[in-house]
């Protein structure tokens, strides 16, 4: 950590700042959050399509264009999981961070509850981290890498449906996720289920990252452009691992 | 000796001009390609019939019409010889316990031989009570039957899946054959149901090579089963196009466009009805103006309306869709996102005021 923290010293206070996310953690970072749009709205629009198009079948491709986009967004974001597990393995010491919540750690779980009762207005001041507080590793945990990793599966499992049997996509995912769910249009039914619980994720992630910019001891969106931490005092961080 | 299927077919008056069609056709009907025809007719001039039991359980007999009216060449008389039909109440001339015993007689003379047809399902409820064979729980006589038998065929959808006995609350118990015979080869059919010409073709394919045709891991034969409706549908150009039938007396409706948005469960249906069709290949629902509605699927009853594209979560007690529950959680998340941000911002300034 001292090799990479640095000290800017100015006539009026001190200020550390450590370099957290490094570019491939932010780069991914935004890469997702274009590609979840544009899967939320064309997935939308493939359970609830638009109005009926004009003129003849021939000339119009609607519904085609809606699905490309759906696929091909998916892809990206498959593939940038992929090389986010491997870069979680050889970046910097807070690329893992998001993949392991440290929930055998008992002090960990008192951290937790110290940033649950802070977020329930019952403490005065938060701690001050140099990556995610725990209650933020937790939630992302649960919801944004499982999340990601349920539509993925159960996205490329329905993919394998329109590619057929002898695609890869079918062997390894459709043959198995399918009979697991019992049918197709249940499986249908919890990736729609899936959009909306990603939907909440947003707006949860969202708020909490301007509110905690704002009240907090540290920066939390100019981190995710430049990777950056900045700190609000030179007091010593919290962070147990 | 027993008896071959050229024997029977000859002995019925069927030419061996007629003999040779019938088998070209029937090679060429399963995508065999030509070659397999002479290995056909030699296989039903040198091979015994296989006896076969069809057994009939919790049931509504649809799956028999659908079989006695399969519109293959040389169809019924032909199929219904070849396969040596040794038990199916209904269609059998015997009653009684004169036909009771013939089972007896199959399980005994040809243990390990023969075919174990299975339409409907048993109950479990009650010790099987709710669905009696000539006094005895058709429960004992699957289990009895299925014992020595060399395969199972699951017909329909109630064999494969469950179907309308077993969707919910399933007050009889009932469950799909797989669930009581587990040491045996099963080969799913499904659908309510299933259609004609796959019905007969299956029972070919295990005639002619003695053994069960390609399955998928749920167990249905691939041939038949490896599509959805949507895939083959020849209305994919509209769906593709962007172009629904919004309303069933609407101008779409009239110019044929894809029923996706009436409810159509083609996307999530695997079988052959865009591609074999029904009535000797003269339609199927979609061609006639209706959806799909998904019956050769698991659970297809408990998937809610025929004609919602979002189909209802029961888990939520009320009638309500993904849409319904996903609105309703993220308007709740909003809400309370909102309400903490007030929350904080009124703590921050009265904060900010105690400081100065």
């Amino acid at each position: 950590m001292s090799s990479d923290t640095k000290t800017a010293a100015s006539s009026a206070q001190t200020q550390e700042a450590v370099y957290v996310y490094e570019a491939p953690v932010r780069l991914w970072h935004w890469i997702n959050a274009f590609a979840i749009l544009a899967l939320g709205v064309t997935g939308y629009f493939i359970a609830s399509p638009l109005p009926t198009m004009p003129g003849e079948a021939s000339d119009n491709y609607l519904m085609g264009y809606i699905r490309f986009v759906h696929f091909a967004a998916g892809y990206i974001l498959i593939v940038g999981f992929l090389l986010r597990l491997y870069w979680a393995i050889v970046g910097n010491h807070h690329a893992h961070q998001l993949f392991i919540p440290m929930v055998w750690s008992g002090t960990w779980w008192k951290e937790v509850w110290h940033e649950v009762k802070w977020y329930a207005f019952m403490v005065r001041e938060p701690k001050k981290y140099i990556g995610h507080n725990p209650l933020a590793t937790l939630v992302m945990h649960i919801m944004f890498v499982w999340g990601m990793v349920f539509m993925m599966v159960t996205g490329l499992a329905l993919y394998g449906e329109g590619a057929g049997m002898d695609s890869w996509q079918f062997a390894l995912f459709s043959s198995w996720v399918i009979p697991l769910f019992g049918n197709s249009q249940d499986l249908h039914t919890l990736h729609h289920l899936g959009m909306w619980y990603m939907a909440c994720f947003i707006i949860i992630h969202v708020y909490v990252a301007i509110r905690e910019d704002i009240m907090s001891r540290q920066s939390m969106v100019s981190s995710m452009i430049s990777g950056w931490r900045m700190f609000k005092d030179n007091r010593p961080v919290d962070d147990l691992d | 000796m027993r008896e071959t299927f050229y024997d029977v077919l000859r002995r019925q008056g069927v030419s061996r001009r007629s003999f040779l069609k019938f088998c070209s056709l029937t090679a060429s009907a399963l995508g065999l390609g030509p070659t397999v025809a002479p290995q056909m007719a030699h296989a039903l001039e040198t091979k015994p019939r296989t006896p076969i039991l069809w057994l009939h359980g919790l049931e509504c007999t649809c799956c028999s019409e659908a079989f006695i009216r399969s519109a293959h060449p040389l169809a019924k008389d032909v199929i219904l010889s070849m396969i040596s039909l040794d038990y199916d109440d209904t269609i059998m001339a015997a009653a009684g316990h004169q036909a009771e015993a013939i089972i007896e007689e199959i399980v005994r003379d040809y243990k390990g031989e023969y075919i174990l047809a299975c339409e409907g399902n048993p109950p479990l409820n009650e010790d099987g009570m709710f669905c009696i064979i000539g006094g005895k729980p058709y429960l004992e006589q699957l289990k009895f039957a299925a014992k020595d038998c060399k395969a199972i065929i699951s017909w329909g959808s109630c064999a494969s899946w469950g179907c309308v006995q077993a969707a919910r609350p399933n007050p009889t118990q009932a469950v799909p054959i797989h669930k009581v015979i587990t040491d045996k080869p099963i080969i799913k059919v499904p659908g309510c149901p299933p259609i004609p010409e796959v019905m007969t073709a299956v029972i070919t394919y295990i005639a002619t090579f003695g053994r069960l045709p390609e399955l998928d891991r749920q167990g249905r034969p691939k041939m038949f089963y490896s599509q959805r409706i949507h895939d083959k549908c020849y209305r994919r150009p509209h769906f593709d196009a962007g172009q629904f039938v919004e309303t069933w007396d609407d101008e779409g409706a009239r110019k044929g466009y894809c029923l996706y948005k009436m409810g159509c469960k083609g996307p999530t249906t695997y079988n052959a009805c865009s591609t074999v069709r029904w009535n000797g290949g003269l339609s199927f629902p979609i061609q006639s103006g209706h959806g799909c509605i998904g019956c050769s699927e698991d659970g297809f009853w408990d998937n809610g309306s025929f004609y919602d594209r979002l189909t209802n979560i029961h888990q939520f007690g009320i009638e309500a869709n993904a849409d319904d529950v996903g609105l309703a959680a993220a308007g709740v998340v909003g809400a309370a996102a909102a309400a903490h941000a007030g929350v904080s911002v009124i703590k921050r300034m009265s904060e900010k005021g105690g400081q100065e």
